[in-house]
């Protein structure tokens, strides 16, 4: 067979797949080397591949720096509750949506629905409305005015919809209500549509930037995204680079650490989440 | 006994639904109601309530008078923004910026996807795949920061090389020349691996046999990937470019706010910026968002077209 000969044709195909990975990776593995490395090296621009020197300073005076510190705290604080809050609501919401014969205005809340996914107020309007609810520099600012997408409701309604009604009509039979029917027989046999769409909501907490930024102006209240472009894209000196006189941490390994521990979260669960995402994509694909 | 408590049963049968009274409908779907209600309230608030707050762009709003008592003033703050200066700078920008994003960034995904498909060894392209997906899940914010970090002109990585094959250095950022190279080729690098899950999804699809028979004929690899791949996905490419072609005015905030400053505002400044920097920073409500309303009331126009051509073409809709 022709797949066991090596012709040019695997060779340029290895090729190609090598070079994807390499300009997928060789940023991160840049990053972390500069961040590592002994700042003597980090001057002399000897860096390329590996670290030079192991040496931690960059990541202690990141940890130092207590805007960084307070900021990771505020953002688990938001990830963690903006994600129960946007998946209680969406479970519940879409599982009412999928009992399409028996809801009351199921036309009128579907279109209700699909409207929001084509036209919106923009932004100005909805900062209003964020303040004129009183949100603004609150917490909920950033936890709620983004917590429902029409997107996760269809996806979550089609997956529910797609249940075994036998399942469903038993627990009828026992006595149950819809919501006990939701809560006892359908939601523990969705673990995995539950743990794609809660990955999917809690990255897009931690990455969410424009929400912030819009709703937030106490600097102590906000995300790591937001103190990450003003320390990062914007510039902004750190306070203690000034006070760690015992070894001069070199600015850039220090702003190649503050990245690298923004991303750390992601790239950690990336794997074992993997699957789960790829879940979600499949998920999405189907029309609602 | 056992009749009863069935009877009781809130029985999912569309038919027996149009002969129960309205009260005894909205009994046996007013726990369904009581889930969809806080799903709702939510759409009013967060995407209903700023729909309405849109008129303030007939208005001179002003915050002290509120919606209500804020003076109409038609149609001003549409006649001021085509009457700026810079309108056609922000709409071309707008526009270019999509464009080429499109052009640049829709074959990028299709390429990878083919090359993806053709490796057999399955562990692989499993790995190639967990890695390159794994930008999608990088924040904006995070990408900006490499980006601002590999292109800065003292430290950055891309200038060392530049400097080194003894060129002079580039102010990257500053220049807004190189504007729309950034912003695309980041696109890009972000999103092709992603990008290619729904072309390998539908390469799985395609009927092994027909790769056996063109074999038979004596069909090469480049052969089959140009008479049997394209082909069988052109569907899902036709469907996915017309799509693209309905947002070609909608330029997201987020990334080119991050990436532009203010002396490269000729080819970064876009619609959703400049939105921003009237509305939230300058105060003009009323001004902002009648821009904004501009913006999307022609990004509506071009769903509409665009999803109308779908449908003629391959009888896909969004609705």
């Amino acid at each position: 067979m022709e797949s066991k000969r090596i012709t040019i044709w695997t060779v340029l195909k290895g090729l190609f797949l090598a070079f994807m990975v390499i300009i997928t990776i060789y940023p991160f593995v840049y990053m972390i080397a500069v961040s590592l490395s002994d700042q003597l090296s980090v001057m002399r621009n000897e860096i390329i591949l590996l670290p030079k020197g192991i040496n931690l300073e960059a990541y202690k005076a990141v940890f130092r720096e207590k805007r960084i510190f307070k900021a990771y705290e505020n953002t688990i604080y938001y990830v963690v509750l903006g994600t129960a809050i946007s998946m209680l609501v969406t479970t519940l919401g879409a599982y009412g949506l999928s009992k399409k014969d028996r809801l009351m205005f199921y036309k009128f809340f579907n279109i209700a629905i699909v409207i929001t996914m084509f036209f919106g107020g923009g932004m100005i309007p909805k900062y209003l409305v964020v303040k004129g609810l009183g949100l603004l520099d609150k917490i909920w600012a950033v936890v709620l005015p983004s917590a429902i997408s029409a997107w996760n409701v269809i996806v979550m309604r089609t997956f529910f919809t797609g249940f075994p009604e036998e399942v469903e009509q038993s627990g009828y039979i026992d006595g149950l209500n819809d919501l006990g029917v939701l809560y006892y027989l359908v939601l523990p046999n969705s673990g995995a549509i539950l743990a794609t769409m809660s990955l999917f909501n809690a990255v897009g907490h931690w990455n969410s930037f424009m929400e912030p930024f819009l709703y937030l102006t106490d600097t102590s209240k906000q995300p790591l995204q937001v103190i990450l472009r003003s320390i990062v894209i914007q510039g902004s000196s750190l306070d203690n680079q000034v006070v760690s006189t015992d070894s001069v941490v070199v600015e850039e390994a220090l702003k190649y650490a503050t990245i690298i521990v923004s991303v750390i979260p992601i790239m950690s669960i990336y794997p074992f989440a993997q699957k789960y995402f790829m879940k979600g994509v499949m998920v999405g694909s189907l029309k609602g | 006994m056992i009749n009863s408590k069935l009877n009781s049963i809130p029985v999912p049968s569309p038919r027996a639904g149009n002969k129960k009274s309205f009260l005894q409908r909205l009994n046996d779907s007013k726990y369904l109601l009581i889930m969809v209600m806080p799903m709702m309230i939510f759409f009013i608030l967060f995407n209903y309530l700023p729909m309405y707050g849109i008129s303030i762009s007939f208005q001179q709003f002003s915050p002290f008078k509120g919606f209500a008592d804020s003076p109409w003033v038609g149609l001003k703050h549409f006649r001021t923004f085509f009457e700026y200066q810079h309108a056609f700078r922000l709409i071309r920008n707008t526009f270019l910026l999509s464009f080429y994003s499109l052009i640049w960034g829709f074959p990028a995904p299709i390429i990878f996807a083919l090359i993806l498909n053709e490796v057999r060894n399955e562990r692989a392209k499993k790995f190639v795949q967990t890695v390159t997906y794994m930008p999608h899940f990088i924040s904006t914010v995070v990408i900006v920061s490499m980006i601002t970090m590999f292109l800065s002109p003292s430290t950055g990585l891309l200038n060392k090389l530049i400097a080194s094959l003894g060129y002079s250095k580039i102010n990257f950022m500053q220049s807004a020349e190189w504007f729309r190279t950034i912003y695309i080729s980041s696109g890009i690098w972000s999103g092709v691996g992603w990008g290619s899950i729904v072309y390998l999804a539908a390469l799985s699809n395609i009927d092994p046999t027909l790769y056996a028979s063109a074999m038979i004929d004596g069909a090469n690899k480049l052969q089959r990937i140009i008479h049997i791949s394209i082909p069988c996905i052109a569907p899902t490419i036709i469907t996915l470019f017309i799509l693209r072609t309905g947002n070609l005015m909608s330029v997201g905030f987020e990334k080119a706010f991050l990436l532009q400053g203010a002396t490269t505002y000729e080819t970064s400044d876009v619609i959703q910026t400049f939105v921003y920097r009237q509305g939230i920073r300058q105060g003009n409500m009323s001004y902002g968002t009648a821009i904004g309303l501009f913006n999307s009331a022609i990004n509506l126009c071009f769903l509409v077209t665009s999803n109308f051509i779908s449908k003629r073409v391959n009888e896909t809709s969004l609705w």
